[in-house]
């Protein structure tokens, strides 16, 4: 693994003019990505409100699948938000020369995720007005939330993640942000400064930055593996057949990695391609990230054959009355369609070392991400079609609603991106500069 | 001794009924009278046709039909099912805000203003009686003119199921207390039980031995629907051993 993943023809003055040059402008094929992933949430957000407005039946959710679209989209987000950050700190504590292009790119997809993803409850639950309750505030009638929910973990967790996520993302930002200040003039010069939290570069600030960005590095990380374990809790502690199972929790943090550098790969893929970082985000970046993606990709496919293995030879009547409607007829197809995504097709794109390339290294990403959307959705629409009770079964299939807000998520997502690379360098400028006294 | 209010224990204390229901499958025609009734008198909205055919119907009880044998030689049985009560209820602790727990007596309620419609309970309930309430509610007419003012309507958003006629144990007490009397077994009958034509159905408290429903409990032919997961439900099927 080369130890640096600086162009080299180039030196720290010269990398810090060529990166902040490469921030897009408000070109007419910007605005209109901007105007075209705007109208995308709009719409979504309309779909809400009528949502609301209209109720809840609008959507397909129906007896006995309570829970559709909307737990598959909160779970695949939550698990995409682990790209960043805990790649970024694995990244960061063990020393990875090669992180440095790749780190700010992907602690912003988690923020991003989890800020999506995070709304996917509200925009769940029936009475959306009154989400608060699940908050334990003080309140005259003394009511509390029940500490006993996963849900309730689930709010902790999520709360706590995206608080350090932010502070991560924000604390590599501060030195590129008094970079960009001392460039620019007027209102743009104030806002950069003000946000640089006065940042001179002073040696007590790089070490006291030095230490920050380690304690969150390692703070995150634990954080990171408690959200998807509370995510994976929402299931387990319950007792519908399939959910009830002891390796929810490490199985949902794997996929959850899984999914999230699957994710990283297309949007480093993307970033290069419009943002013209070929320079930046080589071969090698790509080649090293697909290898974790193999690994992780492994390790998905062990734990999804120890699932099923023990459901099916165990062969109780209640799990298997779910194992066999998600192995035959429709959700068979997309059973198989899983394995192909998650499985089979990166299995070769990435293990055959001739066919290894960025293009298919991205593809191997794009698969990935179907694949483990479908993964979810496996997990949560069988199991709630097929109650104990035979005559409670029933069947489960989105409405426009659903539909307008999975693909509005998808282009917040796009959006939120556009506008952070527009403020923001997405690579961060100061790792390259090697008079940096505490490197 | 407490003045002579509902069957004061030895020490003095109020006596706490602990209710219990037993139905009798042996009985059991499957007219559905009970769904009727419950429907009735708990302000169950109607769905409508195409909406009951998505699934979106609300019955607080059901009848489920179980088919033996090979046709042409079927036997079909009915079980009527409802919220089992569960001592141990799987779909009490999964909610968020605490609107759903089991009261002194028994009951597994529901508090609709609390609910937040989460679904996580109705999810989590092996017996898939609890209910989503997908919209306002709205009765065909003239059902709309027929509303019980002793139940509270269910706005959109909550989860709702059967109560043990919870308004029906109330009135039971009070009508009591304005006679100055304890409270009598068969004092307290749910719509479903009330309007049984086989009376298959048995309400009462089961910590009083000498109830209808203890005997029917201890009668040896009762058993728990999915006894196995151990949600020690409150509802007991009586039929024949096999």
């Amino acid at each position: 693994m080369a130890p640096s993943g600086e162009p080299t023809e180039l030196s720290a003055s010269s990398i810090s003019d060529d990166i902040l040059s490469r921030m897009p402008r408000a070109s007419g094929r910007y605005m209109a990505a901007i105007g075209f992933f705007g109208a995308v949430v709009a719409w979504a957000l309309f779909a809400w409100g009528y949502q609301i407005q209209n109720g809840f039946g609008n959507t397909g959710l129906r007896r006995p699948v309570y829970w559709g679209f909307y737990i598959v989209n909160f779970v695949f987000w939550i698990g995409i938000s682990h790209a960043g950050t805990l790649i970024s700190a694995i990244l960061r504590l063990t020393g990875a020369g090669w992180r440095k292009p790749v780190t700010r790119a992907a602690e912003a997809i988690t923020v991003f995720c989890l800020m999506i993803g995070g709304l996917f409850p509200l925009i769940h639950i029936g009475r959306v007005w009154y989400f608060y309750w699940m908050i334990p505030y003080p309140n005259e009638r003394l009511l509390w939330p029940n500490f006993r929910s996963p849900l309730f973990w689930d709010l902790t967790a999520i709360l706590t993640y995206l608080t350090g996520s932010l502070i991560y993302l924000y604390l590599p930002l501060i030195p590129d942000l008094a970079e960009i200040a001392g460039r620019s003039s007027g209102k743009k010069q104030r806002i950069y400064r003000a946000l640089s939290l006065g940042w001179t570069g002073s040696d007590r600030q790089w070490q006291a930055l030095e230490r920050a960005m380690k304690l969150m590095a390692m703070a995150i990380l634990a954080i990171a593996v408690s959200v998807h374990s509370v995510v994976a809790y929402d299931f387990s502690m319950s007792i519908a057949p399939t959910w009830h199972s002891t390796i929810f929790a490490p199985y949902f943090v794997v996929g959850a990695i899984f999914s999230g550098i699957a994710a990283l790969v297309l949007v480093m893929a993307a970033l290069r391609k419009l943002m013209g970082l070929e320079e930046y985000l080589r071969e090698e970046h790509f080649v090293n990230l697909g290898k974790l993606l193999m690994l992780m990709s492994l390790l998905w496919l062990y734990f999804t054959f120890s699932e099923h293995l023990t459901t099916w030879y165990g062969n109780l009547p209640y799990e298997m009355q779910v194992f066999n409607l998600r192995e035959q007829g429709f959700f068979g197809i997309v059973f198989w369609t899983m394995v192909a995504c998650n499985f089979a097709i990166p299995f070769v794109l990435l293990g055959v070392s001739r066919l290894r390339s960025i293009a298919t290294i991205s593809i191997s990403g794009a698969t990935v991400l179907i694949g483990m959307w479908l993964e979810r959705f496996l997990i949560v629409v069988p199991t709630l079609s097929r109650p104990a009770l035979p005559a409670a079964w029933g069947n489960y299939a989105p409405s426009w609603i659903e539909l307008s807000i999975t693909a509005g998520t998808f282009a917040a997502m796009a959006l939120l991106y556009l506008l952070f690379v527009k403020a923001f360098p997405i690579i961060a400028i100061w790792e390259y500069d090697e008079t940096i006294p505490a490197r | 001794m407490a003045e002579g209010k509902r069957n004061p224990e030895e020490d003095g204390s109020e006596h706490v009924p602990q209710w219990a229901m037993a139905i009798d499958l042996d009985r059991c025609t499957g007219c559905e009278a009970c769904v009727v009734a419950c429907s009735a008198e708990n302000n169950v909205p109607t769905a409508g046709q195409e909406q009951a055919a998505m699934g979106r119907a609300k019955h607080w009880i059901r009848i489920d039909r179980y088919y033996e044998g090979e046709f042409p030689n079927i036997k079909v049985k009915y079980r009527p099912v409802l919220c089992q009560h569960c001592d141990n209820a799987p779909c009490e602790p999964v909610c968020p805000v605490y609107a759903t727990y089991q009261n002194a007596e028994g009951l597994n309620v529901q508090i609709y203003n609390r609910c937040i419609g989460t679904r996580y309970c109705a999810n989590n309930c092996p017996y898939t009686v609890r209910f989503f309430d997908w919209f306002a509610p709205e009765w065909d007419g003239p059902l709309d003119l027929q509303l019980n003012p002793d139940v509270s309507i269910r706005p959109a958003g909550v989860v709702e199921k059967c109560t043990f006629c919870a308004h029906r144990i109330k009135r039971a007490k009070l009508d009591a207390d304005a006679e100055d009397r304890d409270l009598a077994d068969g004092d307290v009958q749910p719509a479903c039980v009330q309007s049984c034509p086989a009376e298959a159905m048995v309400f009462g408290d089961m910590s009083d031995s000498h109830s209808k429903v203890s005997k029917k409990i201890e009668s040896g032919r009762s058993e728990q629907l999915l006894s196995e997961l151990g949600t020690k439900p409150r509802v007991y099927y009586l039929r024949k051993a096999d």
